[in-house]
């Protein structure tokens, strides 16, 4: 158990030409789960491997606690991975699979058995500890693999590359109620790889999503959702993503095609002039119909003027389609609103739910106007 | 066998089988189903279309006939040979199965095959690890990889009669390189036209040299096809060299190795030229394998039907044993 610490850790596979990962300085705290969320490319499997020790970092440190591995090889430094694939040894057992790290280890009998008959009872791989690992399904050969992780004493973190992409549906969830469990028995960190973001936010203590070797943003899954910091985060997360929509600041006041939508509060002071982009969530867009318009004495006024083009039915909930300004823009309604696609509508946003975007990164927040907003 | 397209069906019998069922394309799949749960008045219709589709065998005429021309005929040429004794064109008489009798009888043919199957068993038992471990030991990516691939498949660009030329005059002790190399420097008198055992370790070594590569590249195929977390995942599990070797790589190995001990097999077998150009067979019979023999009675003495009745004997022990190679190969370790 210990916290692992990157400290300005970057890779590049060709020289230096391209970065895979981005110098970044971050620690995995102890005992935590974390998903490492992002597309394919983003560097998650980099940087696992980096964590590892099957890839040396082009430049940076790892520490585990105030032990520096950077040039420790895999096998000491008491790291366990799991791939996206079941990776067995076909022609062994079970058991001697689970035995294996720490036959090469050269562990005494009697504790080799002893942990391989908790891990195997732990991972509900009792009766099949005689079996030729290759005959198992596939979610079971996946189990095994984590096993083999877990069988050894005084792992640091056990670290699962996307472990249940071959594995079908309905397995996934045992899979995973699994993983949180032995999380929660054993305590080990787990750094879980993945790009489904279902799968990050209802497996992971913290989510950390990774965009071009770069963490863009780091947090408990709420916070992304909620909060997101940047651009890609709110695409990324949520289905649908987050709705953008490019606007201009002046005075203090954002603007959408000269309707005022809300004052620009920035993160870190005021924030200049300029275009800025409004980022809102779906869930966080309200429709009122063109006839029933709030009265004009409410004092944000009636609020954005849409076009609805289209209403997808998902059955929990509908999607509405409009257009606002040219641009295209997603409102989650409840499956009982009945919006006619060609309709004129009016859009206001949350309170606190929109956020104003400056490339691609969140510099502020669209606060309620106070009074009434120039017309 | 069914008949495959509706072409067979006439439209009476369609209707007869249901009309929902008509336009689709009927494989005797689906007609046999549509009977199975609508049984009664469709049977007879059932029947019906079921023989009328035999013309489809007129479809794998074409394979007939060139399989017959390339194996049966030839084949059979050698099958008539073998029963009869044949003086002159006009003159035969059929023998029956004397010949069959007579060679398999005959000293000089079982000593030719136990030192075939002896030759068969050591190139297997040298090519097969040798192999193995020169893929092992080739370097998996980078520009070193294809040099590496170059060398070691030369030897299999040369024709046999070559190999056969090269390693005649290469372990000669008075003109070749490895024969006074031998010679000289441990001080072994070493001449393989004069002394067996001299003339059978080389034409091992030339099969060894020339078809080692053949195993290697075909091990070096399957190594490269396992994918790269299973050596991840042995270096995490802190295997050893072997252990990985012996737990990731030989078990996926099966495959090719199961071709590869195949195809040596059968060729070392069957081997002519190469031990023909060496040694022709001798010193004495040392060298002389079941081919060697068989072609010294078939071409030299002209023994038409005991050379037949040999070749067939022949032939039906490769098919055995590489039958029994793969059988065991492929069921074991299921």
């Amino acid at each position: 158990m210990a916290d692992i610490r990157l400290e300005e850790v970057s890779h590049s596979y060709d020289g230096g030409r391209t970065w895979a990962l981005k110098p970044m300085t971050w620690t995995w705290r102890s005992a935590r789960a974390y998903a490492l969320l992002g597309p394919s490319g983003c560097g998650k499997s980099t940087l696992l491997n980096i964590v590892s020790g099957l890839l040396s970092p082009t430049t940076g440190r790892i520490w585990l606690d105030d032990r520096e591995v950077t040039a420790v090889p895999t096998a000491g430094r008491n790291i366990a991975q799991v791939f996206q694939f079941p990776v067995l040894y076909e022609e062994m057992s079970v058991y001697d699979n689970l035995a294996f790290p720490l036959r090469n280890r050269r562990y005494p009998r009697a504790e080799v058995d002893r942990r391989v008959r908790e891990v195997s009872r732990m991972l509900g791989l009792d009766d099949h500890l005689g079996r030729r690992s290759r005959r198992l399904d596939p979610g079971r050969q996946q189990i095994v693999s984590l096993g083999r992780g877990l069988v050894r004493p005084e792992v640091a973190a056990v670290l699962l590359d996307e472990p249940l992409t071959v594995i079908d549906p309905a397995m996934k969830w045992t899979l995973r109620s699994k993983l949180k469990e032995i999380h929660r028995d054993t305590g080990h960190t787990l750094i879980y790889v993945t790009h489904d973001q279902t799968e990050a936010l209802t497996f992971a203590d913290e989510v950390v999503v990774l965009k071009d070797g770069e963490i863009v943003q780091a947090g408990e899954p709420a916070e992304l959702f909620l909060a997101p910091a940047h651009e890609f985060v709110g695409h990324f997360i949520g289905s649908p993503g987050m709705n953008v929509l490019p606007a201009e600041i002046a005075g203090g006041v954002v603007r959408v095609g000269g309707t005022a939508v809300g004052r620009a509060a920035g993160d870190g002071g005021e924030l200049p002039p300029g275009p800025v982009r409004i980022g809102v969530r779906p869930e966080f867009v309200r429709i009122t119909a063109g006839q029933d318009a709030p009265d004009a004495g409410d004092p944000a006024g009636p609020g954005l003027a849409a076009r609805i083009t289209g209403l997808d039915r998902m059955g929990s909930h509908h999607l509405v389609h409009a257009r606002v300004d040219g641009h295209a823009l997603v409102s989650k309604t409840g499956p009982g609103s009945r919006y006619e696609p060609g309709t004129a509508a009016f859009l206001r946003f949350d309170p606190g739910r929109a956020f104003l975007f400056r490339d691609e990164v969140r510099c502020g927040s669209l606060m309620p106007l106070e009074g009434r907003g120039g017309t | 066998m069914t008949g495959r397209g509706a072409d067979g069906i006439s439209p009476a019998d369609a209707a007869v089988a249901g009309g929902q069922v008509t336009g689709e394309v009927l494989t005797g799949d689906t007609l046999a189903g549509a009977a199975r749960e609508a049984p009664g008045e469709h049977d007879a219709s059932r029947a019906d279309t079921r023989t009328k589709d035999n013309r489809a065998w007129f479809l794998v005429l074409p394979v007939v006939v060139s399989v017959a021309f390339t194996a049966v005929i030839p084949l059979m040429t050698v099958v008539n040979f073998s029963v009869q004794d044949i003086f002159s064109p006009t003159d035969r008489i059929f023998v029956g199965l004397d010949w069959f009798r007579d060679v398999a009888r005959d000293p000089e043919v079982r000593a030719a095959f136990l030192r075939t199957l002896l030759f068969s068993a050591q190139v297997l038992l040298l090519e097969i690890p040798l192999g193995v471990a020169l893929a092992v030991s080739m370097p998996r990516r980078g520009p070193w990889a294809s040099a590496a691939l170059v060398v070691v498949a030369l030897p299999l660009l040369i024709p046999w009669n070559v190999v056969g030329t090269i390693w005649q005059i290469f372990a000669r002790g008075d003109i070749g390189l490895g024969g006074w190399a031998v010679n000289t420097i441990p001080g072994v008198d070493f001449n393989y036209t004069l002394d067996s055992t001299d003339a059978w370790i080389t034409v091992l070594l030339m099969d060894v040299w020339h078809w080692t590569p053949l195993v290697a590249l075909l091990a070096y195929a399957g190594l490269r096809s396992i994918p790269d977390p299973y050596f991840q995942a042995a270096q995490i599990d802190g295997a050893s060299g072997w252990a990985t070797f012996r737990h990731i790589q030989l078990p996926r190995l099966r495959g090719v190795l199961t071709i590869a001990i195949l195809l040596r097999f059968m060729d070392s077998f069957m081997i002519y030229t190469e031990p023909f150009v060496v040694t022709g067979g001798g010193p004495g019979n040392a060298t002389s394998f079941l081919s060697i023999l068989l072609s010294k009675i078939a071409v030299g003495q002209f023994d038409l039907g005991p050379a037949g009745a040999f070749s067939l004997l022949y032939f039906l022990i490769v098919q055995i044993v590489s039958y029994v190679f793969f059988t065991v190969l492929t069921r074991t370790g299921r």
